[in-house]
């Protein structure tokens, strides 16, 4: 079975560590397993599911990675492990849609390789065969760190580029890339952004994407004679074009980033003529025009903690964004947009997103569904992960309490049935420092 | 030598002192003729040996006075609230009357004027007004245009001669929205592309046509020094181009300003033939060596900031601040002992190389060693939400095990940022006679449902979350989003 596959080795040399550390381990750290038990009962929580209302005193049920049961009364099958959840909150794992985790460490290219293809920053800046997701490297330092806050999949996309390829729907474990991925491709990434193509006006870049995609879209009426180059020049090279078939066939949404309202109203425009799936990433200004937006049935991903002019096109960025779209009927994902590197380092921010969203004016239940089932639903893993039902895998966190409060710990943290640790480099460095060691003491 | 130093203290002591009463004017609501010059009361000299105020360096010269004014406020009492006041532990369902322009009274219950203002706090909880130490507001503005990028004089590796608040903008659309967030003091620096990148400028977040009128009076300038990556990758090519390239950087400045200041400290007291010529760069560089002008010191490594304390000490100068300092905690003791202050952030790291050892349990490790430990912001969205921030450097110092009481937090974004700007005994914290800069916050503020209803500065209302009519919008805003954004 896919899911499992690579998990015992990680999880293993994590646990080794962590076993090392058990006295002055955080929660999560100190129970990581080799591998995970048939059966776990995590019983007595308050439990929020997202697919259905919540559950108080509920029990998850966990048998072989996925999720068996959900609900109060479920039968505990003899000899499962029972993790006693009382006076906890239990939730699915989180999920961060807007990440290059993994994809670099300590800032980019001149230290441990960069986000995207080179010919995202070309001349017209397409890069649609790049695949993001395989460059990926499981033992990234700020994989654990995102675990521990709660994280348990990730979408990791590239960045730049008017097309800067695809992204792939990962889980937080694993000792491959093989073994990370939920699903990949799951999204063509783009930018409505003139400067991302180096082209000069919106005129130009929209010209631009409808050329790219009437190329993509003679591509297999006319395979023969472009493999024979029998045709005009073309937008762009042969893989790419072949790159934008499932965004044609509307297989794949093409997840653009876009912040003006009057560039949210041309992509909308763009997905009808093309009668593509659109996902609008970022999208500063999308509540002055969400009754388009829901009308047009596109998810949108937004962040909660930015409200800052900081370019002409999000001169009317404001926190109730999300709120707002979500009031008008849009499928919100809430992702990181508040300052610190939410798309690596901090992506386990997303939980004070998801805080900030209700802050300014979303339900809770929406913003928990912000950052767990809508991204899976809007990237085509809503059947795997995102919610606590039977035959979902088993991505599941305990939490002390409201996962959106600074002071909560998740407590324990599952994926595809194993626990985690989300003991971190960072954890280590704290508990060096905190009782420093002897040879350490010379200033 | 000694004559130079009484100079130094006399003239130091007479401007403590006209500050001292212009604030006092200003409370009184006698406001005219406060801005009387700084020169003039300077030490007397015969009238032909001083060739014009900017043809001399005088210590404490003040040639672009603040012109800020709080409006005229009636009494203000909140009762039923929650109070962190910096100076105690947390006072439950008390009151707090501020009259003048000053906070007059904290406690249980207080006694206020028939005309106070009452306002109802039940569920609710008041701080001091938040304290930014590490702002680029104004000289970074929105939107980040090529044509507003004034933060980083990147000419020359040291350019001492530079004044953050000539690059300020007052119409940046930033000022409003923190405010909005319960800061209401800032130091904006210069950029850390330099080793020595000039003056800060400590503002008040409130609205004005003109810089001056947003300067916090008779606050210390800062000095921004740079360690480490920055200064070294921006001058790769001209030098400095290595970290040993920036130390050397910094003590030629040093040995420079050491050199002015002992020149210009035995004219002013002599007044014996020409003066000698006057140095921006050196001007500021010897203000530092005085004491007039607190050093904040942007540096992440710990092995850099030892290097730093050597060099402040082969000098003869403070460093009151280290910024960013993500290794503070590695070195916290040392911080504790020097009496320097950590302005930290609360999970910023891994961006750079010198990023990399980044830790969440940094803040409160470093207050653990009995530093003064302090949130910052460095960013204008972060600077909007530093109660979070230090809600979540609380909560991580908790899971490492450290005990750190809810109202330290508070401490780390109010009194010891005051500290650090060297205005302690003006703001950040709520006791009678302090300025009253406070915020009503619709709830806990180390919760992150918890948003700054109502913030005061000087005793003046300058935002309320429920009513638009009290919130500040900046000339750029105007006619570029329609009026049905609402409240931001």
């Amino acid at each position: 079975m896919r899911a499992l596959h690579g998990l015992p080795s990680r999880a293993r040399q994590v646990a080794t560590l962590a076993a090392a550390v058990a006295s002055v381990a955080g929660p999560v750290a100190a129970r990581a397993q080799a591998a995970p038990p048939p059966v776990i009962a995590i019983t007595g929580g308050t439990v929020y599911p997202v697919s259905g209302p919540k559950i108080e005193g509920g029990t998850v049920l966990i048998q072989g990675g996925n999720i068996s049961a959900v609900g109060r009364n479920i039968p505990i099958p003899a000899g499962a492990e029972r993790v006693d959840a009382t006076g906890k909150w239990v939730t699915p794992g989180l999920i961060n849609a807007a990440t290059n985790l993994g994809l670099t460490e300590a800032g980019g290219p001149q230290f441990s390789g960069g986000y995207n293809d080179t010919r995202a920053t070309g001349t017209k800046g397409i890069a649609a065969a790049f695949n993001a997701w395989e460059g990926l490297n499981p033992a990234s330092t700020f994989i654990p760190m995102q675990r521990g806050d709660g994280i348990t999949s990730v979408l990791v996309a590239p960045a730049g580029g008017l097309i800067g390829g695809r992204a792939a729907m990962v889980d937080l474990a694993g000792a491959t890339v093989g073994a990370m991925v939920v699903r990949g491709p799951v999204a063509m990434v783009g930018a409505f952004d003139p400067t991302a193509g180096n082209l000069q006006s919106r005129g130009e870049l929209i010209g631009t994407l409808r050329d790219l995609l009437t190329d993509a879209r003679s591509f297999v009426a006319r395979r023969a004679a472009i493999e024979s180059n029998q045709t005009r020049p073309l937008s762009a090279p042969k893989a790419d074009l072949e790159a934008l078939q499932p965004v044609l066939n509307r297989t794949m949404p093409l997840a653009i980033a876009v912040d003006r309202a009057s560039d949210i109203t041309a992509v909308l425009a763009l997905a009808r003529q093309f009668n593509i799936r659109v996902a609008l990433v970022g999208a500063a200004e999308a509540w002055q025009v969400a009754a388009e937006i829901a009308a047009a049935r596109v998810p949108v991903m937004v962040g909660a903690m930015n409200n800052i002019p900081g370019s002409f096109n999000t001169l009317g960025m404001r926190q109730e964004n999300a709120a707002m779209l979500k009031a008008a009927g849009v499928q919100v994902t809430l992702i990181g947009n508040g300052p610190g590197d939410g798309a690596t380092f901090n992506a386990r921010n997303i939980r004070q997103e998801a805080g900030n969203a209700v802050a300014y004016g979303m339900t809770w239940d929406d913003a928990l569904r912000a950052i767990t089932l809508a991204p899976a639903e809007a990237f085509g893993v809503g059947d795997r992960i995102g919610s606590l039902q039977p035959g979902r895998a088993a991505n599941v966190v305990v939490w002390s309490g409201d996962p959106f409060e600074f002071e909560t710990r998740a407590e324990r943290v599952y994926i595809r049935g194993a626990l985690q640790s989300g003991r971190s480099r960072q954890d280590e460095l704290s508990e060096r420092y905190r009782r420093l060691p002897p040879n350490f003491r010379t200033p | 030598m000694p004559a130079e130093l009484d100079i130094e203290l006399h003239t130091r002591s007479t401007h403590v002192r006209s500050h001292f009463i212009r604030a006092r004017l200003v409370l009184a609501g006698l406001v005219l003729a406060v801005t009387a010059p700084v020169y003039a009361q300077q030490p007397a000299a015969t009238p032909a040996a001083v060739p014009g105020r900017g043809g001399v360096s005088q210590p404490l010269a003040d040639p672009f006075p603040s012109t800020y004014q709080p409006a005229s406020s009636r009494p203000t009492v909140i009762r039923n609230v929650n109070i962190f006041t910096s100076a105690g532990p947390l006072v439950r369902n008390g009151s707090i009357l501020v009259q003048n322009g000053k906070v007059t009274a904290v406690g249980a219950s207080v006694t206020a004027p028939a005309d106070a203002i009452a306002i109802d706090g039940s569920g609710k909880y008041v701080t001091p007004g938040l304290i930014d130490t590490h702002s680029h507001l104004g000289v970074y503005p929105s939107p980040g245009t090529a044509a507003h990028q004034d933060g980083n004089e990147m000419v020359n590796p040291v350019t001492a001669h530079v004044w953050a608040e000539h690059s300020v903008w007052p119409q940046d659309p930033q000022f409003p929205r923190v405010l909005a967030g319960g800061t209401t003091t800032i130091q904006v620096l210069p950029g850390s592309g330099n080793l020595i990148g000039g003056r800060s400028v400590v503002l008040k977040v409130a609205p004005s046509r003109s810089v001056q009128g947003m300067k916090f009076p008779g606050a210390k300038y800062g000095l921004k020094m740079a360690c480490g990556e920055n200064p070294k990758r921006v001058y790769a090519t001209r030098g400095p181009a290595t970290r040993m390239g920036n130390v050397a950087g910094y003590r030629a400045a040093w040995i420079a300003a050491e050199q002015y200041r002992r020149r210009w400290d035995k004219w002013n007291a002599d007044r014996q033939g020409d003066p000698p010529a006057r140095d921006l760069g050196n001007e500021t560089l010897a203000e530092v060596l005085r004491g007039n002008i607190l050093v904040q010191n942007h540096c992440y490594q710990a092995d850099e900031m030892m290097q730093m304390i050597d060099i402040a000490k082969e000098f003869g100068y403070q460093i009151r601040s280290f910024h960013h300092g993500v290794e503070a905690y590695k070195i916290a003791d040392v911080l504790a002992r020097e009496g320097i202050s950590g302005s930290l952030w609360s999970d910023w790291g891994g961006f750079k190389m010198e990023a990399l050892d980044a830790t969440r349990a940094n803040i409160g490790l470093v207050h653990a060693a009995g530093a003064r430990a302090i949130v910052h912001s460095d960013d204008a969205s972060y600077s909007q939400r530093m109660n979070q921030e230090a809600a979540k450097a609380l909560a991580a110092a908790r899971a490492v095990g450290l005990t750190i009481s809810d109202e330290d937090a508070i401490r780390w974004i109010t009194i010891n940022a005051a500290w650090a700007l060297g205005l302690e005994d003006r703001i950040g914290s709520l006791e009678p006679g302090k300025n009253a800069d406070f915020v009503l916050w619709s709830g806990n503020p180390l919760s992150v449902y918890a948003r700054a209803e109502k913030v005061w500065i000087d005793g003046v209302m300058l935002y309320d979350r429920l009513d638009p009519r009290q919130q500040w919008r900046t000339d750029f805003e105007l006619g570029y989003v329609t009026s049905t954004g609402g409240s931001r």
